[in-house]
């Protein structure tokens, strides 16, 4: 009984979202300039925000999976506070690093005449710091479950490091990587709290689509729930595409 | 010096201490022979530089790889020792052919000649049917064999392989035991074989190394090891009744064993009071139900059959006494005999069957 009472729950929200949708004037809500705007710069941004946590968040895992070090466990922690930390207040911690005034951004604005906050490059930022975490748990889980025997089998073959990640582990952890990096994008994609707090909401340089649903809410609802369901299909999209690596029962990520 | 010449020193944290020298010459196979744990693996594994030294050195046709006390030390990558691991560890996101050439991709050859280097290779193990297949699709042989076809096809400077034939089962290592000493055979550099498996040792190798709880306690040819093995475990494994013991001052190649009893045996240039090993092959020890009458020089003594065990075409008897005696007999003479478990029965085995010569073990530990 609890059981159907949290089903419900659950559910009666989208079911609700569903029915309420202004259907006949969908595509003429979404035809508008302005939201197609705020959906270009979402999707920009949240690719954007992916790439570079692959760049950087590959590496990262791959030291927190296969470093022997103390403090290592510490480390891990802090890398993964994000996940539960409000967004609101990563974006105010990332305003007193990066900001104009920041204790990094105060240089980056003397020395290169770069000014993060405000900006679109200020909403990857954020983005990118909420949704890492996502990709670097997958990651560093899956080589941590990775073959070490077979690295050193390519260790015996002639196989340098580097080219043993590119050839070996790379393909091996390809399933986790391609998991960790959808739902590092899902995350980007939805992101709000940071996103507003550091980049702020500027129509098509950082208003992003869950800005502009909730700001289109107070004004326009037929509009806000036609931007949820464009997010809503989107979710949708992206638990299919992981549907096979992270949902099957019984198999690791 | 040409070959492989290694003394092989490792110590881990649990106390255990391998101390093991080895040395093999171009073309010649040698087979570690020993228990499980005995530190056979680490060898491997050691020579590969997939484990650092804690003393000795390891040096390949005269270029030191390893040896911690001049700090020299050859990564793995550039030893490229063809190491052909127990589980065989193919990459599994890729062909049979592409895991072969995956050593001369690894050093930098064209994906096209690579892979025309490793069709060869495939060909040459009997496998050019199964190129394109990944090792999921593969048998256990096939998968052995291209395990093989890899590590030689990266031209190893020495070839490395642990328990090759563990993993399969009875019909198809009986199989690529003979094809493998073939491979062996044709290939130029000295092979290191590791396995517990006394018949692969006797089939494979030139020279056997016997490998117990980190010692190499007796070196020599196959028919040498199976005819005089050192220690009980190679005794068990290749079926001998074996016994310690000092030869007597009476002379007359009479020993006296430690654990009781004397053996009248075929050695003669021992000086008394010297060490020796005793080998009794248990066919040559006959049951008797009453004290067998005079002949020929023979050992004469009683015991209790402690059990019988039906081998294919003879039972082997166990029987306690002074010494203790493995026994084969035909059926005809188990029931004839009558005999079981708790049955007292005379043994006799003939001189000239019965092998002494000297104890290594005993070489070792004297003084000076």
């Amino acid at each position: 009984m609890p059981a159907a009472v949290a089903v419900g729950f659950l559910l009666l929200p989208l079911a609700g979202l569903l029915l309420r949708a202004p259907w006949r004037s969908l595509p003429h809500l979404l035809a508008e300039p302005a939201v197609r705007e705020a959906l270009r710069l979402s999707l920009v941004s949240a690719t954007l925000a992916t790439l570079c946590s692959v760049a950087i968040g590959v590496p990262l895992a791959w030291v927190l999976a296969r470093g022997a070090w103390p403090g290592r466990s510490l480390l891990r922690a802090l890398v993964t506070l994000p996940l539960v930390l409000p967004p609101v207040v990563g974006g105010v911690a990332l305003l007193l690093a990066l900001g104009r005034r920041g204790i990094l951004g105060r240089h980056l604005d003397a020395w290169f005449g770069v000014t993060l906050p405000f900006t679109t490059a200020g909403v990857v930022v954020a983005e990118t710091f909420v949704a890492m975490p996502f990709l670097v748990v997958a990651v560093e889980g899956a080589l941590r479950g990775a073959d070490r025997g077979l690295e050193e089998a390519a260790a015996t073959l002639g196989s340098r490091p580097l080219h043993t990640f590119r050839t070996v582990t790379l393909p091996l952890i390809a399933p986790s990587l391609a998991a960790g990096a959808v739902l590092c994008w899902a995350r980007a994609l939805g992101e709000f709290g940071a996103t507003i707090t550091f980049a702020g909401n500027f129509p098509g340089t950082t208003q992003t689509m869950p800005l502009a649903v909730y700001l289109a809410l107070e004004r326009d609802p037929d509009a806000a729930i036609a931007l949820s369901l464009v997010l809503l299909a989107v979710s949708v999209a992206a638990l299919v595409a992981l549907r096979d690596r992270w949902l099957r029962p019984g198999v690791a990520p | 010096m040409t070959g492989l010449a290694a003394r092989v020193v490792v110590e881990r944290g649990t106390g255990f201490r391998l101390d093991a020298e080895v040395a093999v010459a171009p073309g010649e196979v040698l087979a570690v022979l020993g228990p499980n744990a005995a530190g056979k693996t680490t060898v491997l594994r050691a020579v590969a530089g997939l484990v650092p030294l804690s003393g000795g050195r390891i040096a390949v046709d005269g270029e030191v790889w390893d040896d911690p006390v001049t700090g020299t030390w050859r990564d793995v990558a550039d030893r490229a020792a063809g190491l052909v691991f127990q589980d065989y560890r193919l990459f599994p996101h890729l062909s049979a052919l592409d895991n072969v050439a995956f050593g001369a991709r690894a050093r930098g050859a064209r994906r096209g000649v690579a892979r025309a280097a490793a069709a060869a290779w495939l060909a040459r193990v009997d496998l050019a049917d199964v190129a394109r297949r990944r090792p999921a699709e593969l048998s256990g042989g096939q998968a052995q064999r291209v395990a093989l076809a890899g590590a030689l096809a990266a031209d190893p400077a020495v070839l490395l392989l642990d328990e090759p034939l563990a993993a399969l089962d009875a019909r198809t290592r009986l199989e690529l035991r003979g094809e493998l000493r073939r491979h062996l055979t044709g290939f130029a550099g000295p092979s290191l074989v590791v396995t517990h498996d006394a018949l692969d040792a006797l089939v494979l190798a030139d020279r056997i190394a016997v490998l117990e709880a980190g010692r190499v306690v007796q070196t020599g040819r196959p028919v040498d090891v199976a005819r005089r093995p050192a220690t009980e475990y190679v005794a068990r494994l290749v079926g001998l009744n074996l016994y310690r013991g000092r030869v007597s001052p009476a002379g007359g190649g009479r020993v006296d064993l430690d654990g009781g009893g004397a053996l009248v045996t075929a050695v003669r240039d021992e000086p008394p009071g010297a060490r020796v090993l005793v080998a009794v092959p248990p066919a040559a020890v006959t049951l008797h139900a009453a004290h067998p009458p005079a002949g020929s020089p023979r050992n004469v003594w009683r015991g209790t059959v402690t059990g019988v065990e039906l081998l294919t075409d003879r039972v082997r008897v166990a029987v306690d006494g002074a010494p203790p005696a493995l026994a084969d007999i035909t059926p005809a003479a188990l029931a004839e005999l009558r005999l079981a478990r708790g049955s007292e029965v005379w043994l006799s085995a003939k001189a000239t069957e019965t092998v002494a010569y000297p104890d290594p073990a005993a070489a070792e530990s004297r003084p000076g």
